[in-house]
Order: structure tokens, then C-alpha cells, then sequence
């Protein structure tokens, strides 16, 4: 670990007359253990390190990486010589330290550090044969062991200097149902910061669970109906939302929602929390991108546009304060702006309650393409879907082959409830049951 | 890029555990990148990427090590984790004698985007900026994206394969934003080849930014897309991805192994309507899937995957090749060398028919018609997939009419294939991809002449 700060202090203290200067130096590594057929059909373990350097001066940035810790000097040279080449920005510059306190969170387990890798082996067979011990329709497409570390530091001329590390390990299987002649695929996972996190026997019934649910499925009857969405697919849903929530988006004008702040722009019912500081979080953190502390930002309270996330240029040119949102993609790339770690605000009653209510309506257990159909800047949304139909208040025949479409702007208003079954997904964005009126499901 | 003694040297200490078969492979990236936004070139960004991706394969386990560190010791402590995550059935290491001389064996390009001046580049980007906003007053927004790389690789194995390659790419997109009473709208083109600097003397970077904003503006005029399901007909070079998802996954041999394929077993069977010839050709000069040799050393070749409507053949990797005793397909590629190779297309299209693409909107009454596809993703186990479509219109009384707001397709891969009931005969590549696949994005190219498909479900929302 200080070996990364004094990388970056070195290079910070290269600094020109009239230059700022970021230095990001990170290293890590993992191990990826996939088992076939009760044999390890690959075991990858890696480790990757580099360097990205930011240079700002009269208003123009300059940016360069190297996958390598001893190419320093070099990247600083790429950096500067890049400089020359961008249009003098007035709102460019690197963050400033804002005196907000850090909250300390433990994201580092030195346990899982030291776990051997039979251990890691043994979980990834045991996965295998939990997932395909729930039914004898089901079989395993493959079952997945990954652990991950990564540690970093990054130094500023403007006083930013902060390091920290972190790890994690997950489990994840696919599965394969097979019944007269057709093919169902499901999926489960586990995340943790130590192997005892981790679940391998609700992961593998998840799996099972899904892909038996849907066989015999076919495609439905179009029409608009009430939707319920799974707690995975609410989160994937967040994450779109998020972009049009996003400070970069607002200043350059690609936000629908960039005339909308302390405005209604969702129904009473739905509120939306980014709160990188809540341990419970797959993806808290203690600093943001840009080494800011991370602090807990309401974004939407009861209906209501509250505000934006920025980093420290999109609030500089928005006349506002950074919410400590600058996400970094790595050390390959400069900082953009991004929701850090969404949560819902939860409601009262369980999936199944919610359920029992609904005379005709769809449970979406996974959505498909939600990359490719929807447009977070017109608001178009639509997305390959598949689930299970909802009549009379029970869950009926399983359904594929269809979508469903709306506009984010009117599905926000939709939202009829939110279920109480606040879900951390191994994600930006937490899940919860999410229920949404007058959705076009076409189909046959 | 390494010494061919120290090669040797690793893979063989690589099999010192008892693994039939190691592999080495090298790159060494450089790539330059710029972006304009807002009317401003944000940031010039330069990179390097190089190291060393070492496979050890021992029975049907495969074990894998990467390192940025490429001194021998190095090298030598990545062998050795591959080799003890394979755990080989024991014995002595493999003598391993090389041949070839590991030099690329294809033309290099004509000039290579290093050595363009970084003001050049920029200088692209701000002629693309001022055409995408002299479109027209509705552009509100522009951003534009240049990127260039040139990897040189090094393949080499224990059978004694030694290969290289130097694969240049250079790389536009621009989307325009374009505002109106109907909210914002989005256009988007891109061009992106396997050439050097010399593609700029013939492609107009202009006419691409205009195209971008014409499509934002159509669009603010755009109604909901339909709702249901509908002939739709796909205009050449915009809809490969098509075949992309609705079959080219499929027929990666080592997901069809798993019955993790709906086309599993169905060699030689009738798969698609007879008009459909599916081709994957790694060769094709400057397109974007194209390659000198795949990231197993193999050299690209045109494979047929289906002849007129008959399953012909999958495309194959070193582990299934090797399992199925036949000669690998040149598709075994990985992302970098943190990767491990797998069974992945290179540049994927159906050739040609005979209709003309006028007659095909002619002869359909009511349907739509797509000018552009987005991505797209398929559940190869089942068959079903999406696309979005992001330049769209309503066919009426065999008319292209009105535009349609942006929204997804959905089929089934076997079920569309058997739909296609014409073909044109204007055949036309893509712009650039980026294939996705167990975490691994890779560049690909698709192509089509224009196609109906007789009825596909239109996921929007007008009734």
C-alpha cells in the first residue's frame, strides 16, 4: 500500500509551475475458479496493476495510463504532452478536499486474504452439486468461484491524498432445465467478504428456481397490465434511472429530468437514497473517484427531485457543491459522474402480500437488452422480458418472448407500490419488489 | 517482443507438472484516444497495455496466469501458478522447439495512427462537431469519439506454434441530441476499421456526423412504435446483429458442447429458410472483426456456417477443436491477455439474395421498417433475443412512412431464421461491434443485404 502513495506522491510532486496534477496508482488481483461436471474446468489467477495521470493547466486537461507501476515518469510525460491538445474548459480543475469527514467502513477481510485454494475449489463443487440437487430436471451450465482485491491511492496538488483497499468474493451458477425437448436457463449468486458470506445452497435453489418456473413458458397476449418487478430487475431499472439523475448529464443538457429539480417527478410512494456510505452496500466506499469522502445523498423523496450527483466539474459548472459521485473506471481512464451505491426507500409489505392484490398483472423475473431498448435521454424504455402472469391475485403460467415498454417518465409516475423487501445485489444499485401500473407487454 | 530462448524456456517449465499442453501469449497495446463534448475537446488520453497470458491445460482442466511483468523470472512465476492451478497427472516437463519466426504475416497497414500527429486527430473530431450542429438548429448536443490502437501479439505453444500479428483499429462514433416539443431524441453513427490512418482519405467523417443528426431530428417527429407482432423489414448493413444473436452464438462450438445451444446436433439439418448462407470471415481486409491470426495463433480463415438454410459447421477454439479432433476455425480470441481465449465470431454476415429492396418494402402491407439496429442480446440456451432498434418506421400499403420512437424486437433465433422470406441483393457491412460474452468484449463485425423477416414481435407501445 505505500508503495502505491509514494508512486503518487512522486508524480504529484513532479508538478510544473501552473500544473494540477492527479495521480491514480492501483494494483489487484483475483482468482476465478469455474468447476464442469465435478471437475475444475479453469482456474485463472491474476494480477494487474497501473498507473493514470491527470494534468490540468490553463483550463486544459491531459490524461495518459500504463498497465505497469515502473512507467511513471513516462505516463507523466504522455500526460502532459496531451495537455495541448484540449479547448480551454473554465469549469476544469481537480477536486479540492471539503472537510467532510470520512466514514470508516471495513472492506478489507483478512481472512478471505488468506483463505487456501482448496477451500475455494471445494465451494465451487459444492455449488455445482447443491445447484443440481433441487430437481431432477435441472443441470448445471457452469458454477463460478471469484474472489477480488484491489488497492489504490491517489494524490492531487490540491491537497487530496488518500489510499485504501478492499475485497470481496462472490459465487455464481447457471443453470440449464430441460423437460419434453425444451431448454429453461436460470442463474443464482452469493456475495460476501469472506467465504462463511457466502451462500452456495440459496445461490444453487435460486438457479434451480428460476429455470424450472419458466418451463413450459409461451409468449403472451399483448396488452397493458400492472408490473411487478423482482427485486434484480427494480436494481437494473435504478441503474438506468440513475443516468438521467447524473450532474454531467444535467450541465450538458442529455437529462429529461434537467429542469425538474425539487419538482414531483415519481409517485408520493418512491424515494431514492445513494448512500455509499452504508456498509451494507456491495460497492461502498469510503472516498469517491476523485478521492472526496463519499456521503449519503437523497436524490428523490417522496415523489420529489431533491438533486443531482456531481463530481467536482459538473458541480463547479452547475454553480453547486460536489455530492462526491466522481466514479472511476479504473486507472485507464479520467473520472466521470455516476450514483455510487443506490437504495430505494422500502415499503411496508412483502412480495407475496403485494401479489395477492393484483387481479391481472406480470411478475418480471428477468429483464433482456435493457442496454439496447431503452433510451435514457429521449425516455423510451423497452426490454425482453420473461416471468410468470399474475391472476386473481396468485402467480399463474410462466411467460417468454415479449417485452415490455413504457417511458421512464411515466413508469415513474406508475409506481403503485414498493415492496419491503430492501434486497443488496451485487450491483451499484440495491433491489426491491417494485410494482408499476399500465405497462405495454407485446407478444403474440 | 520476448526472446524466443525465453519462450521456450517458460513453457517448458509450464509442463513441468505433467500438462499436455501450454500456451504463452504476449501483446503489447498502444492506443490513443480523443473526446469532444459540449463544443470542447475534453482530453487527449494515451495508453499503454502489455503483458503476458500463460495457459496451462492438464485433462480437461485448464489453469491461467497473466503478468504485466515480463522479465524471464517473471514470465517463470506466471508458469508456474498456471501450471499448479492445472495440476497435471504428474511427469516431466516438455522440451519445446519453436518454429517460425512469430513475425505478423499479413501487409502491415498503410499509415500507422502513431504516427499521426495528436493534433490531426483532434482536428476530426471538431470537423465532425460543426457538421453534426449545421444539420440544423434542433442539435442541442454533440459528442464525438476517436480511438486508435496498434497491439502487437505473440502466440506460442507447446505444439511448437510460434505466430504474430500487428492489428491496428482505428475508430469514430459522434451522437447528436437533437430537442423539440416532443422531448429529446438521439442519434448515432460510428465507423470503426482494421486499417491505418489511410481510411480517412476515403470515408467522409462529415457526412457520418450529419447522418447522426438527421437521425435525431427525424425522430422528434416520431410516434410510439407499434406494439405486437409484425412483417419487419432491415435495411442492409444495419442488421447483421441480427444473426449476430439469433444464431452466431449458437454455433460457438464450445456453448453447443454444453447443450447450452439451441443448435446442438443440428448439423446438416435444414436450420434457416434456404435463403440464408451464414458466413464468419476473420479475413475480411479492413473490416472490424478482422484479424491476421486468432489469440490462439491459429490463422483466421472464411468459415460457412450455414448453406442455404442447411447447418454447415460451428466455429471452433483450441480445447474444443482439439476435443473433437478436427482443425481449429480461427475463433479462439480473448479480450487481452488477462483473458482466457474462448470460441467467439469474428465477422459474421449472410450473403447476398436476389430481391430487390425496393420490392421488399413494395410487397409489404403493413409492417416496419428498421434503418438502424443498436445492440442486442440472446439467451442461447432458449433461442429468444432482443435488439433495439434506434432508426425505425411504420411500413404502410408497402410505403415507408411515418418514423418510430427508439424501442426492442424480440424473436426466437430458430423460429426467425425460418421467417426470413426475402432476401435483396444489396449487400452491405455494418459499423463496428463489440461482442460481449462471459465478461469479454471483443471488436466484430456483421452485414446483411436487406432483408423481411415475415414476423417479428415490435416491443413498443402504441397499440
Amino acid at each position: 500500500m505505500s508503495e502505491l502513495v509514494s508512486i503518487a506522491d512522486r508524480i504529484v510532486a513532479a508538478a510544473a509551475p501552473g500544473e494540477q496534477v492527479e495521480a491514480f496508482v492501483a494494483r489487484g488481483g483475483e482468482t476465478e475458479i469455474r468447476v464442469y461436471e465435478g471437475q475444475i474446468e479453469h482456474y485463472v489467477s491474476a494480477q494487474s496493476e497501473g498507473i493514470g495521470v491527470r494534468i490540468i493547466r490553463d483550463g486544459r486537461t491531459g490524461f495518459a495510463y500504463a498497465g505497469a507501476l515502473t512507467d511513471a515518469e513516462e505516463v507523466l510525460a504522455e500526460a502532459r504532452s496531451n495537455v495541448e491538445f484540449s479547448t480551454v474548459d473554465e469549469w476544469a480543475g481537480l477536486a479540492v478536499d471539503d472537510g467532510v469527514e470520512t466514514t470508516r467502513l471495513e472492506l478489507w477481510n483478512e481472512m478471505l486474504a488468506e483463505t487456501a485454494a482448496d477451500d475455494k475449489i471445494a465451494l465451487a463443487l459444492e455449488l455445482e452439486r447443491l445447484s443440481a440437487s433441487f430437481d431432477d430436471r435441472v443441470r448445471v451450465d457452469d458454477a463460478n468461484y471469484v474472489d477480488m482485491y484491489g488497492e489504490s491511492a491517489v494524490a492531487t496538488t490540491t491537497g487530496i491524498r488518500r489510499s485504501g483497499r478492499e475485497n470481496g468474493c462472490y459465487l455464481s451458477v447457471s443453470t440449464l432445465a430441460n423437460q419434453d425437448g425444451e431448454t429453461q436457463t436460470g442463474f443464482g449468486f452469493s456475495v460476501g467478504r469472506s467465504l462463511g458470506d457466502l451462500d452456495a445452497e440459496r445461490a444453487g435453489r435460486d438457479a434451480s428456481d428460476r429455470a424450472t418456473r419458466l418451463l413450459g413458458a409461451t409468449k403472451p397476449a399483448s396488452g397493458r397490465l400492472t408490473v411487478v418487478f423482482d427485486p434484480l430487475v427494480t436494481a437494473q431499472f435504478l441503474a438506468i434511472l440513475a443516468s438521467t439523475l447524473n450532474g454531467e448529464a444535467v450541465v450538458k443538457g442529455r437529462s429529461l429530468f434537467r429542469d425538474r429539480l425539487d419538482s414531483e417527478i415519481a409517485s408520493p410512494m418512491f424515494g431514492l437514497i445513494d448512500d455509499p456510505t452504508d456498509a451494507r452496500a456491495y460497492s461502498a466506499s469510503e472516498v469517491d473517484g476523485e478521492g472526496l469522502a463519499t456521503r449519503r445523498n437523497e436524490l428523490i423523496r417522496d415523489g420529489v427531485l431533491q438533486q443531482f450527483v456531481h463530481s467536482s466539474y459538473s458541480a463547479r459548472r452547475a454553480g453547486t457543491t460536489s455530492t462526491a459521485n466522481a466514479v472511476r473506471g479504473g486507472f485507464a481512464s479520467t473520472p466521470g459522474v455516476g450514483a455510487l451505491a443506490l437504495q430505494p426507500v422500502p415499503g411496508t409489505r412483502p412480495q407475496a402480500e403485494i401479489i395477492s392484490g393484483i387481479d391481472h398483472g406480470l411478475l418480471v423475473q428477468s429483464v433482456s437488452g435493457i442496454h439496447s431498448g431503452v433510451n435514457a435521454i429521449s425516455g423510451d424504455f423497452s426490454t425482453g422480458a420473461a416471468g410468470l402472469m399474475i391472476r386473481g391475485g396468485e402467480v399463474a403460467e410462466p411467460v417468454r418472448e415479449f417485452t415490455i415498454a413504457s417511458t421512464l417518465q411515466k413508469m415513474l409516475v406508475d409506481v403503485i407500490e414498493v415492496g419491503a423487501d430492501l434486497e443488496w445485489l451485487p450491483m451499484r444499485a440495491a433491489g426491491v419488489t417494485l410494482v408499476i401500473d399500465d405497462v405495454t407487454l407485446s407478444g403474440a | 517482443m520476448i526472446d524466443h530462448d525465453i519462450v521456450e524456456r517458460v513453457l517448458s517449465s509450464a509442463t513441468r507438472t505433467g500438462a499436455e499442453f501450454a500456451e504463452l501469449y504476449a501483446e503489447d497495446k498502444r492506443s490513443t484516444s480523443a473526446s469532444l463534448d459540449d463544443g470542447r475537446i475534453e482530453q487527449v488520453n494515451t495508453g499503454r497495455d502489455r503483458g503476458v497470458g500463460i495457459r496451462v491445460i492438464a485433462g480437461d482442466t485448464t489453469g491461467y496466469a497473466y503478468t504485466a511483468d515480463l522479465s524471464e523470472p517473471g514470465l517463470l512465476a506466471a508458469a508456474e501458478a498456471a501450471a499448479a492451478a492445472a495440476r497435471g497427472g504428474g511427469g516431466g516437463a516438455r522440451i519445446v522447439s519453436l518454429t517460425g519466426d512469430g513475425r505478423p504475416t499479413r501487409p502491415p497497414v498503410g499509415r500507422v495512427p502513431d504516427e499521426i500527429s495528436k493534433a490531426a486527430k483532434v482536428e476530426l473530431l471538431q470537423r465532425i462537431d460543426e457538421a453534426a450542429r449545421s444539420v440544423g438548429p434542433e442539435i442541442v448536443q454533440v459528442a464525438a469519439g476517436y480511438g486508435d490502437s496498434r497491439k502487437r501479439v505473440l502466440v506460442a505453444n507447446t505444439d511448437g506454434l510460434l505466430a504474430g500479428d500487428e492489428q491496428v483499429r482505428v475508430l469514430l462514433r459522434v451522437s447528436a441530441v437533437a430537442d423539440g416539443d416532443t422531448g429529446m431524441q438521439t442519434g448515432f453513427q460510428s465507423m470503426g476499421h482494421t486499417t491505418g490512418w489511410e481510411i480517412f482519405d476515403t470515408v467522409d467523417v462529415t457526412a457520418l456526423a450529419r447522418e447522426a443528426s438527421r437521425q435525431a431530428i427525424t425522430k422528434l417527429s416520431a410516434r410510439p412504435a407499434p406494439s405486437g407482432t409484425l412483417p419487419v423489414v432491415i435495411e442492409h448493413g444495419s442488421g447483421g446483429v441480427l444473426f449476430h444473436e439469433a444464431c452466431g452464438h449458437g454455433l460457438e462450438a464450445d456453448l453447443v458442447a454444453k447443450g447450452a445451444s439451441v443448435y446442438a446436433g443440428q448439423s446438416g439439418q435444414l436450420v434457416a429458410s434456404p435463403l440464408v448462407t451464414l458466413v464468419d470471415d476473420g479475413t475480411m481486409p479492413g473490416e472490424w472483426g478482422t484479424l491476421g491470426i486468432d489469440d490462439e495463433g491459429h490463422s483466421t480463415q472464411r468459415n460457412v456456417l450455414i448453406q442455404d438454410g442447411v447447418l454447415t459447421d460451428y466455429m471452433y477454439d483450441h480445447i474444443r477443436s482439439r476435443r473433437e479432433g478436427r482443425a481449429p476455425s480461427g475463433n479462439g480470441r480473448r479480450q487481452s491477455y488477462q483473458h482466457l481465449p474462448m470460441v467467439r465470431m469474428t465477422n459474421t454476415f449472410v450473403l447476398d439474395g436476389t430481391d430487390d429492396p425496393a420490392d421488399i418494402v413494395a410487397a409489404t402491407d403493413h409492417g416496419v421498417y428498421v434503418a438502424k439496429l443498436g445492440g442486442g442480446s440472446v439467451n442461447t440456451a432458449t433461442g429468444d433475443f432482443v435488439f433495439g432498434m434506434t432508426e425505425a418506421y411504420l411500413i404502410e400499403n408497402g410505403r415507408i412512412t411515418s418514423p418510430l420512437r427508439d424501442g426492442n424486437l424480440t424473436g426466437n433465433g430458430p423460429q426467425v431464421l425460418r421467417d426470413i422470406d426475402m432476401l435483396g441483393n444489396d449487400f452491405a457491412m455494418g459499423g463496428p461491434g463489440t461482442c460481449g460474452k462471459d465478461g469479454q468484449g471483443v471488436p466484430v463485425g456483421d452485414g446483411q443485404p436487406t432483408l423481411r423477416v415475415a414476423a417479428l414481435t415490435v416491443g413498443g407501445t402504441a397499440a
